[in-house]
């Protein structure tokens, strides 16, 4: 029989909370950490979150009754607690395919974390994971070559790839910033990289940078035989701008661009993945800003769903922090969004904070990135931590060495083949680092320098996002 | 400026700067560390293949297979037997040892294991 219309407030839970519902395999889930305020009671709080993050809104509407709202209502399935804070709990919510339009991150982001994340009722609302279905995952793009394709394109197989930011990051001229580049690619760097902050300041223009680290890579690559690259940062005020920067890196020839995809807008990055991939082009991908979002373990959107997002809207390399370096980054936590950007199926496990199964069908995988106050000291947890299938970026650690930024590299080099080489002869990298360090040391005065260079560098502060455990 | 050491590579020396990848930053692979390799390789259930290049057209994609990808092979002593066959049938060469990961498509392990001389 049709509803007849009623004006007024009803509460969400009527609506909203339904601990029934048997979730569909093409449902979008999301789990969200609610710290809601005193006195509302947890069901209220966290159909009204199912509620604004879909199809409510505080008041009923007549036009409600010309559309199947059963049909198209997000709804909260389930509450859990919080392991070890009493202050909050998580809900799930279950939001119907239809919602969002294919191949569009965006789009689910606009809901998911938009108004509902201002809402008063709650102190504070953190968005800890969502299950993107197949069926969803097959209408986005994902990234542009994958890390089989980089392997092949780069010719390098069975160790994890080596990178530099180049430093200053601000306020080198063209010229002088090529011969860093140029200096790390002969020692031994598969990249070098453009500093976030490098767009195309008055300084540098982006133009005379693009022009010089090529002659850097080719230079680099007769000397050395390898294959090289550098991340040209076509980060730009406009997506024009972007676009244009990015087809005169193809033009010269250039292997991988660069673009920050939080501070530079989901739109505008899945256009520049989905043209990578027309044009043969690697994407390595930054996230600036991300600890706006992610740090706080009550507010905001957690690393593991913005690892998905790009994984859906496209990059081929991702930022996913260190463990052992000067930035944020509990180990399970980070060792569960590396699986998450590389794996094509990963499973539900509480302990690395990963709240659904996640499918990803034929998605080709991301490699991630661990830079950040790294150094050779590091690499044997490096290699330990990431495997083969990442990149390893050291700024300081390359550019800081006493010979200079070539024998940095070369350190580096060294220090990550002596590694892999130990691994492979089933040596356990972190017990045995020091050890397999100082061998290789032994035949590289590069090494040797570098390791008492930094041999007292440690950063051992708490973390502040941690993973949810009873501690009591 | 004394304690500086110069980073020795060139576009005229060859044999001092050219590189090959993995494990070229490392001294030549001994016997019992290409064994390790080996049984690495075969670890991982990767299937081993051996390529050759003359070092003047060693930055192709495209080496030259040795037979086929030794298929299914597991064991150690006849996989180095090949390595050495290939070395003997083509001293001047590049030898290169891989770990083809089927699943992948890609190859695990890529290695050097008898250097030519570069030019």
């Amino acid at each position: 029989m049709a509803k007849t219309y009623s004006a007024g407030v009803k509460e969400y839970r009527e609506t909203y909370w339904e601990p029934d519902y048997t979730v569909k395999e093409t449902d979008i889930l999301a789990c969200f950490k609610i710290t809601p305020q005193e006195g509302v009671p947890r069901e209220e709080v966290a159909a009204a979150v199912a509620a604004e993050s879909s199809t409510g809104t505080w008041t009923t509407v007549w036009t409600d009754l010309l559309t199947d709202l059963d049909y198209y209502k997000g709804r909260c399935y389930a509450i859990e607690d919080v392991p070890g804070d009493d202050t909050c709990f998580y809900a799930f919510v279950a939001y119907p395919i239809d919602l969002f339009e294919e191949g569009s991150v965006v789009n689910v982001l606009t809901s998911l974390v938009g108004n509902v994340f201002g809402f008063k009722a709650l102190r504070a609302l953190r968005l800890e994971d969502i299950r993107f279905p197949i069926a969803y995952v097959m209408t986005c793009n994902g990234p542009p070559q994958g890390i089989q394709v980089e392997r092949d394109l780069l010719n390098k197989y069975g160790r994890p790839l080596l990178g530099c930011t180049i430093k200053p990051k601000l306020g080198l001229s063209a010229k002088n910033y090529g011969r860093a580049c140029y200096e790390g690619l002969r020692g031994g760097l598969d990249f070098t990289k453009d500093d976030e902050n490098v767009n195309s300041q008055p300084f540098m223009r982006w133009r005379h940078r693009f022009d010089f680290v090529m002659e850097a890579i080719h230079k680099a690559e007769a000397e050395t035989g390898e294959r090289k690259g550098h991340y040209l940062n076509v980060t730009a005020p406009t997506a024009d701008e972007m676009m244009r920067r990015a087809e005169y890196a193809k033009e010269i020839g250039a292997p991988i661009i660069m673009h920050d995809y939080l501070t530079g807008g989901l739109s505008a990055n899945t256009q520049l993945a989905q043209w990578c991939q027309n044009n043969g082009m690697l994407l390595h991908i930054h996230r600036a800003m991300h600890a706006v979002l992610d740090r706080n373990p009550h507010h905001g959107i957690h690393f593991r769903v913005l690892t998905k997002v790009l994984r859906l809207s496209g990059g081929d390399h991702l930022h996913s922090g260190t463990v052992v370096g000067k930035l944020e980054g509990d180990r399970d936590a980070t060792l569960g969004w590396i699986d998450i950007m590389r794996d094509s199926f990963i499973k539900e496990d509480r302990t690395r904070g990963i709240f659904f199964d996640q499918d990803w069908g034929s998605m080709p995988g991301v490699i991630p990135v661990a830079s950040g106050g790294i150094h050779v000291w590091h690499m044997p947890a490096l290699v330990s931590i990431f495997g083969d299938d990442s990149c390893l970026q050291f700024g300081g650690g390359t550019l800081g060495h006493p010979w200079g930024n070539a024998a940095g590299a070369a350190a580096n080099r060294v220090a990550v083949e002596a590694c892999v080489e130990a691994r492979n002869q089933g040596r356990e990298l972190e017990k045995e680092g020091k050890d397999i360090l100082n061998a290789a040391a032994s035949h590289s005065p590069e090494l040797k320098i570098a390791m008492e260079t930094w041999k007292e560098i440690k950063f051992e502060f708490d973390t502040v996002d941690k993973i949810d455990v009873a501690h009591k | 400026m004394s304690d500086v050491q110069d980073y020795n590579s060139s576009l005229s020396d060859a044999a001092q700067s050219r590189k090959f990848e993995t494990f070229s930053y490392l001294p030549a692979l001994s016997e019992e560390s290409t064994r390790a390799q080996i049984q690495y390789i075969v670890d991982k259930g990767w299937n081993p293949g051996i390529e050759h290049t003359e070092p003047e057209n060693a930055t192709s994609h495209y080496w030259y297979m040795w037979k086929l990808p030794l298929f299914g092979e597991t064991n150690v002593d006849t996989i180095l037997a090949e390595l050495e066959a290939c070395h003997k049938a083509h001293p001047g060469n590049h030898v290169r040892l891989l770990g083809f990961d089927n699943f992948a498509q890609s190859a695990g392990a890529a290695m050097v294991v008898y250097r030519g001389t570069s030019v």
